[in-house]
Parts: C-alpha cells; sequence; structure tokens
C-alpha cells in the first residue's frame, strides 16, 4: 500500500502560493491545522472521492457506486470535482491535476476556511481522538490552546480497512459484505450529542444484597426530631422507596438513541461481526459533524475563498475566471437550495447587522421601517461575531437565531411541497415563518427521524422494540420494513418498530419469516 | 495506472448484472445523469443501489427552494437536490464543487454499447471462438502452496517484525508465519464470443416515405455500428428489397434510394439462401434484423414469408427482430400478422418505431440486456 499523505511533491510555484495564502489567512484570523496539499489526476480525485475523501476505505461496492457515478459525470463533462479536504489533523487537500492555476488558488483559499472550521468549531470536538469526557459544560467550547487535538482520521481509516480485509479473508468476501450491508442500513441509528460524553464512568449498579436504601432524615437535634421528621412522613417515604425498588427492572435503563451501542453491547454477535459493526459506528461519528455543519461549514469556506481571492491572490487577468468558477458554484435556485449560497449569503447578513449595530432590544422594537432601512450604528462588531457564530453554532442554531424575514425576502426563499393535483412540486408560500420551520426540520437530525431502543426484552420475550418519536412527517413504510429486517439479522429475534402512519400509532414487527403491521393498543 | 476502487467498482457491476449477491436486486435503482444539448437533453444511466433505513416519506416532505416564482407555481431542479435528504451518504460529499457544463452528443453514443448486447449468444463452430483466458494478476493473501509467492511472503514477514521490534540486523532471522503468506491470485478473462453474422433487410419500396427510409438507416446505421465495436469479426449482410430483393454492400445499403411494389417475402427467401449456403446456424449465431412500414403487397405473401420465417429462417436464427416505421400511406398490417402467427415464439422480436424519437427505444427493445 502506497504511503499517502506526502506522496506527491507539491510543484514549486503551487507551494508558494500555498504559503502565501496560508500567510493572508492567517492574518485574516483564521486558525488552522498544518494543511497538506496532494494533486491528484482526475480518475485518482474520483477515487479519493468515492472514498468519502480518503486515500484507503474497506472494499465495499458502494465506492465502487458513488466512484461510477462521479466518473460518468466528470468524463462526459456534467460535473468536476473541484476540491476534497478532509477534517484531519494535519490536514489533507487534494488540488486537481490540469486546473488552471486561479482554480488551484481558489481551492487553497477554500480549503483554509474548512480547515478553520475543522479545528474550531465545537460540533467537530467529538472527532478528536484523544478527547476526554468533559467534566463540565465549558470544556466542550474551549478551545485548547496549549497542543492540537489527535485527528489521525486517515490512519484510522486505513486500520479499519486493514480489520475489514482481514475478516474477509478468514470469512469470505460476500459473508463481510453482506454484513457490511446491514451495518449500512442502520448506521443512522447514533447519538451524536452524547458521544461528547461517552468514556464517563457510569454510575454503579444497585447491589442486590445492599442493605435496604435509608430514608433520607431532615437533620434535627434529638427533641425535634419527631417533629421534623414525623413518623407518618417517614413511613410513607419507605414505601415510596419500596415501590421504586420492586418496579421490574427496564432494559436499556432509559431509551437511547445510540442504537448501534445497544447492539454492539447485547446482540449476539460473533466476534468479527462486532468488530465490523464497531468501524461502521466510528465511521458514522466521524461523517456526522460534516452532516451537521454542511451549511455552516460550505458558507464559511466559500465566505473566505472571496475574501481571499478579491482582496489578495488574484490580479487583475484571473478575477474573470474567478468571477466564473464562483459563480458556478454559487448557482442553481429552484428546488436545490445551495448551502454554499445559503451559508455564505447568511454569513454576510450577520457580518452586515453586527457592524450597522442591527441586533438587541432597540432594533427589535423599532417599528419605523425608514428607520430600520437606515439603521447604522457604525459599531463595526461584524467580524468578530462571525468568528465567534463559526465557533459555536451548527446548522440548526444557525438558522434558528440568524435567519430573518429581510434575509428570506432579499434571497427569494420559498416552502415547495407535492401537489397531487398536479403530480409535480409547487410553490407553497414565501412566509418566512414556514420556511424557517421547513429548513429547521430538514437540519434536525440531517433529515433523519428520531430512532430510540426502547426494550431490549419487549413483551419479556428477548425481542427488540424501537420507537418513533413521531414528529408530524410518516416514516417510509417499505424501507421501514426492510431496514426491520436488517434489524432482524442483528438481534437475531423479532423487532417491532412503534410509530405513526396517517395519524394511528402503528407496530411494525419483522419475525423472522414475515413482516405485520398492526395499530398500536388492540 | 490501476486504482484501488476498481475492485469495488467491478463487484458493483457485478450486483448490478446480477451475477452476485442477488438478495441485493430488490434495491437497485435506475438513476439518471441529464445532460443538455441545446434543447435536447439525454440521460446516462446510472444504476444505483439505495439500501433501506428508517427515513421519512419523500412527498410529503417538500423543502425550500430559492427563486422567482408565485405560489402554486411549479418548481424546476435537478433530482439530486439537496433538500431531498437522505440521499444515503452521511455528509460524505461535504467540500465537493460541482459544476454543470454542456456534453456533446457523439460522446453519449459511445455509453450505449454497456447496456446493450447480443442477445442468446452461443459458442458455436470452432474457428473463431476467443477462449477464456487466465492471467495471474494480483497478490492474495490465501490460495495453494504451489502459487507462494515467495518474495512477497518474506517481505510481509519482515514487515511484520521490523513494526513488532523483534527486527535484529545483526541475527536477520525471519520466519513468516501463516498471516504473512502471500499467493499469486489470477483473474479469467472472458472475450465476447464472436462468431456471429447480422442480416440486415431492408423495405425500399414506394410506400417508404423519405422520412421513413431516413429511419431505418438511421437504426441500422446505429444498429451496426455498435455491434461492430462490440464483436470482433462480427459479419453483416445487407439486403434491400421492393417487389425483388438483392444482396448490397454496406455503402450502397445506407445510400440507395429505389421505388416499386412490396414483396417481403423476396427479402426472406434471399436471406434464407445467404443463411444456407454461407452461414450455417451449427457454426454462426445468427441475427436478421428486418426493417419496413408494414405495407406488403398481398395476403398470399404474407402468408408465405411467415412460412418462410417458420421453416427456414428461426430455425438457423438466435432471433429475428421486426422493426416497423410508421408511415401515411403502409396499412402497417404487416407486425399484426406476425405477432398473431408468431406472438409467442420468444426469437421473434418486433419493435414499432413511430418517429426519429423513438429509435433509441426501439434498439433497446432490439439488443436490450436480459432478453
Amino acid at each position: 500500500m502506497e504511503a499517502s499523505g506526502l506522496r506527491v511533491a507539491l510543484p514549486g510555484y503551487l507551494r508558494d502560493w500555498q504559503e502565501k495564502i496560508e500567510a493572508f489567512a492567517r492574518r485574516s484570523g483564521l486558525d488552522f491545522f498544518p494543511q497538506v496539499f496532494e494533486v491528484l489526476s482526475p480518475d485518482e480525485m474520483n477515487e479519493v472521492a468515492a472514498y468519502g475523501g480518503f486515500p484507503t476505505r474497506y472494499p465495499h461496492w458502494r465506492w465502487g457506486m458513488d466512484y461510477e457515478r462521479l466518473k460518468k459525470s466528470g468524463d462526459y463533462g456534467l460535473s468536476r470535482i473541484y476540491e476534497l479536504v478532509i477534517n484531519n489533523n494535519p490536514c489533507v487537500a487534494y488540488l486537481q491535476e490540469g486546473n488552471s492555476l486561479t482554480d488551484q488558488k481558489l481551492v487553497m483559499a477554500h480549503v483554509c476556511g474548512h480547515n478553520d472550521f475543522f479545528k474550531n468549531n465545537y460540533a467537530f470536538k467529538i472527532t478528536d481522538q484523544d478527547r476526554r469526557p468533559p467534566e463540565r459544560a465549558e470544556d466542550m467550547v474551549v478551545s485548547r490552546m496549549d497542543r492540537l487535538p489527535t485527528r489521525r482520521w486517515i490512519d484510522t481509516f486505513a486500520n479499519h480497512a486493514a480489520r475489514i480485509r482481514r475478516h474477509m479473508d478468514r470469512h469470505g468476501v460476500t459473508a463481510v459484505e453482506e454484513f457490511i450491508d446491514v451495518c449500512h442500513s442502520l448506521e443512522n441509528l447514533i447519538d451524536p450529542p452524547a458521544r461528547m460524553l461517552e468514556g464517563r464512568a457510569k454510575p454503579a449498579e444497585p447491589d442486590e444484597d445492599a442493605p435496604a436504601e435509608e430514608v433520607p432524615r431532615l437533620k434535627a437535634s434529638g427533641y425535634m426530631d419527631s417533629f421534623i421528621n414525623p413518623k407518618e412522613y417517614l413511613a410513607a417515604q419507605r414505601k415510596k422507596l419500596d415501590e421504586e425498588a420492586a418496579k421490574p427492572r427496564r432494559f436499556p435503563e432509559r431509551p437511547t438513541r445510540d442504537a448501534l451501542q445497544f447492539l454492539l453491547e447485547n446482540a449476539p454477535l460473533e466476534k468479527w461481526e462486532r468488530d465490523v459493526l464497531e468501524i461502521i459506528r466510528e465511521e458514522a461519528y466521524y461523517f456526522w459533524p460534516q452532516a451537521q455543519t454542511k451549511v455552516m461549514n460550505e458558507g464559511w469556506a466559500s465566505y473566505w475563498h472571496s475574501k481571499i481571492m478579491t482582496g489578495y491572490a488574484c490580479d487583475a487577468s484571473e478575477i474573470i475566471e474567478y468571477a466564473d468558477r464562483n459563480a458556478g458554484v454559487m448557482g442553481g435556485g429552484g428546488k436545490n437550495l445551495n448551502p454554499y449560497k445559503l451559508g455564505v449569503e447568511l454569513y454576510r447578513h450577520i457580518e452586515e447587522r453586527w457592524n450597522k449595530g442591527r441586533f438587541g432590544k432597540e432594533w427589535e422594537d423599532c417599528t419605523d421601517l425608514d428607520d430600520r432601512l437606515h439603521w447604522d450604528r457604525q459599531l463595526g462588531l461584524g467580524r468578530k461575531k462571525i468568528f465567534e457564530v463559526r465557533a459555536l453554532y451548527t446548522d440548526v442554531m444557525f438558522i434558528d437565531e440568524f435567519l430573518t424575514p429581510e434575509f428570506c425576502v432579499e434571497q427569494k426563499l420559498f416552502t415547495y411541497t407535492w401537489s397531487n393535483r398536479n403530480d409535480r412540486f409547487e410553490i407553497d408560500t414565501r412566509e418566512f415563518r414556514a420556511i424557517k420551520d421547513k429548513l429547521l426540520f430538514q437540519l434536525t437530525n440531517f433529515g433523519n427521524p428520531f430512532i430510540f431502543v426502547e426494550d431490549g426484552n419487549y413483551e419479556n420475550r428477548g425481542e427488540l422494540l424501537l420507537r418513533h418519536d413521531h414528529q408530524g412527517v410518516d416514516l417510509d413504510q417499505e424501507k421501514g420494513k426492510e431496514t426491520l429486517r436488517n434489524l432482524y439479522r442483528v438481534w437475531r429475534r423479532p423487532c417491532t418498530l412503534a410509530t405513526q402512519f396517517d395519524g394511528r400509532p402503528t407496530l411494525l414487527r419483522y419475525d423472522g419469516k414475515e413482516h405485520t403491521s398492526k395499530r398500536a393498543g388492540t | 495506472m490501476a486504482l484501488k476502487i476498481d475492485q469495488d467498482h467491478a463487484r458493483f457491476r457485478d450486483i448490478v448484472k446480477g451475477r452476485i449477491r442477488e438478495n441485493l436486486k430488490r434495491y437497485i435503482s435506475s438513476g439518471d445523469l441529464v445532460a443538455r444539448q441545446g434543447k435536447d437533453t439525454v440521460s446516462i444511466p446510472v444504476p444505483q443501489i439505495d439500501l433501506p433505513r428508517f427515513r421519512f416519506g419523500e412527498k410529503q416532505s417538500g423543502g425550500v427552494g430559492r427563486g422567482e416564482g408565485d405560489q402554486g407555481q411549479p418548481v424546476d431542479g435537478g433530482e439530486e437536490g439537496e433538500g431531498e435528504g437522505g440521499k444515503g451518504k452521511a455528509g460524505q460529499d461535504a467540500g465537493q464543487h460541482a459544476l454543470e457544463v454542456e456534453v456533446a452528443l457523439d460522446e453519449l453514443a459511445k455509453i450505449l454499447g454497456e447496456e446493450l448486447a447480443l442477445p442468446r449468444i452461443e459458442p458455436r463452430g470452432k474457428a473463431r471462438i476467443v477462449a477464456d483466458k487466465d492471467k495471474y494478476t494480483g497478490i492474495q493473501r490465501q490460495g495453494p502452496e504451489s502459487l507462494r509467492h515467495f518474495r512477497r511472503t518474506y517481505r510481509e514477514a519482515l514487515k511484520r517484525l521490523i513494526s513488532a521490534g523483534n527486527y535484529d540486523p545483526k541475527r536477520p532471522a525471519i520466519v513468516p508465519i501463516r498471516e504473512d503468506r502471500r499467493y499469486r491470485g489470477w483473474s479469467t478473462s472472458v472475450q465476447p464470443v464472436a462468431n456471429a453474422v447480422i442480416v440486415y433487410m431492408m423495405d425500399v419500396s414506394g410506400s417508404m416515405g423519405d422520412e421513413q427510409k431516413e429511419i431505418v438507416r438511421i437504426e441500422s446505421f446505429w444498429l451496426d455500428t455498435w455491434l461492430r465495436s462490440q464483436y470482433q469479426g462480427l459479419e453483416s449482410v445487407y439486403v434491400i428489397h421492393d417487389a425483388a430483393a438483392r444482396e448490397v454492400d454496406r455503402d450502397t445499403f445506407f445510400r440507395t434510394r429505389e421505388s416499386g411494389g412490396t414483396m417481403i417475402s423476396s427479402a426472406y427467401k434471399l436471406c434464407a439462401e445467404i443463411l444456407a449456403k454461407r452461414y450455417p446456424a451449427s457454426e454462426w449465431n445468427v441475427y436478421p434484423f428486418h426493417f419496413s412500414d408494414g405495407d406488403n403487397w398481398s395476403v398470399d405473401d404474407t402468408l408465405q414469408c411467415i412460412e418462410i420465417l417458420k421453416t427456414r429462417i428461426l430455425p438457423a436464427a438466435n432471433m429475428f427482430c421486426y422493426g416497423q416505421v410508421e408511415s401515411p400511406y403502409g396499412s402497417g398490417q404487416f407486425v399484426k400478422d406476425l405477432r398473431e402467427h408468431l406472438g409467442k415464439d420468444e426469437r421473434v422480436v418486433t419493435s414499432e418505431i413511430r418517429d426519429k424519437d423513438a429509435i433509441m427505444g426501439s434498439i433497446k427493445e432490439f439488443l436490450g440486456k436480459g432478453r
């Protein structure tokens, strides 16, 4: 296997530009990991892109599928990959061989933005490999200035590949691949917020033989005791505790969203199967922050490539080409809301608001349209604010806090729905509230439904019960059934999903032979 | 340069072709990449396998878009909308930029080869069969001891010792263990069997207008071009007919303009003679194609055609393809007769070609895979 990373030395002129652009970016306040650029041929670029940005992944047809799509659209000139960057320390990014110098500079500038985001945004802290569960909430956001976190994901992914290859040698390609498919089918059943706390000591299991818990008493000197802790009160409390203890223990103790972890700990898996599932779970968590901050991350990188290119790196002969590329990246309308465009415009909107002091009570309370239009307190806080935003927010919070009615009008946003009558998607409304709700809904949990493991001993028969926290939109029923089938493959006992269809509580069940669906409570 | 991903890609192609992992077949959908050439759009097939997972029903959700328009107006936008969520890749495409560029039509012609193939091709005759070839192509972790690759095995052992810190340059004793062993791996490449002949028959009678002839020429031209590029040593025979039939060369076939009555049986007779004389069924895969506007001279002649097909052509052929062009003059009766008499025969494929746009679909009907 080739040692990736520093395989291709960067040509001198590109290295010069890398240094210049990085120096300018640092002067502008960006703070990023050391960067390594590699130049790849278009086919290699497609390969790396199909591997999710990594030089090596475990063998699976899914990468081949992505590769075919990328290659075909590249070969027939439909699209081109401009840039790929990996959240790794050092940060590795790829340049495509044969692109013009303007393109390469654009990519370098863009990568500086991504890299700064990877390093500073708190959501990416879960990709620190030397992370310790935080003692206090503040620990999660305070950036450690003393040393850089360990993020050797390229190595980790290569190790995963080696592990899976070994299993394939031992148990056969098809058997392992089939199990990987099952895991992929379940890979969105993870719990990113809880990942931060992973590794914390678990609360001790109550000891069966331990003497019954004492009823807590209020402190009182001897002669007052019978007044402050009256007998009847103590007896009532005693009874309550006994009842609590007599309740059947639940399994899992509390519903958990990290179904993969639950399966790892409790499903009857072979050793190699456990290892595969662990790898898939690990990689799913790696990609999660990127999904969680797509708009912010791309917006931030676009904001900076535009600042760096127009303010420093382009000369007059290159500016047209740059503008053309930039327009291509920012383009798209109709149903496709371009995250690059949305992100960059929202940052600019925030910058303008904080520069002009358009925030706070005074601004909120102002109803005079003319005043609002010419509002300018000349605070100049914009740049500071957006740096703060890039560190402390994720997409959901970003939209929730900074999307304004003015912005929606300016950017011509609308919501659309499927029209059964006309058999097509149609514009629904341009109302601010509706747009915001829809956007937030799409971004929450990255468009994934919330699924909890409710009971690992359902009906006292060792069956698995999952619950879908229904928030107004039904699941895809067919896909749900197929997924249950895969879940059965792991749990090896009947699996049930409690959800709703058309407003009715429904239980979908797969018992290893057939699917059943019945109304709950009947 | 060979890429690591080629293996994954080959695996994916095998799944799509149904060679392995048949249980995945139900998840395969045919995605399309849509290219624009001026006003025309061309779609490039890109098969896709979507593994099931818990996700929202699609059409219920809708999304947020950007642009002009009033309430109730349709929204356009490609299939790969960001708003559609759950594309199955948890944000793995972070940091890819895509630009849309226009594409030339002739470039697209190439891909068709992948989707089309001669149906029911069988190894026949000995003279021209291209044999299966085994070739040592790589290194594997398991295999017979006779194929053990000493140098690679030794190298693995060395690597293991060094990384474990057990290597002593002064006493370099290297003993490979089981995990270090490497073996030569081979792969078998299968060449398509090329012992095939295509007989193109075209109706050039007066009832075929210029437009109809044009359609037939375009269709047979593309058929011919693709089949030639796909199979080495493929032979072609060209026959044109009005009331009488004659064999012509390729150039004449695509250029000639004639007029007269129509006796389809004349062409079939000639075809049967050529096959019997030059391409015996024991040695050749035979594919006769016939194009006409479906207007035959008489019912008797039609019956005679069917007789010839049944007794002389079909027994010798792998398949018989009939393409009928719609014409303002022709009755279009012939295709109905064929279907009536031979509709149950799997070897007979009929296709009606309404206009130029239907050519592609018709070629797919003839040569589409899975027949």
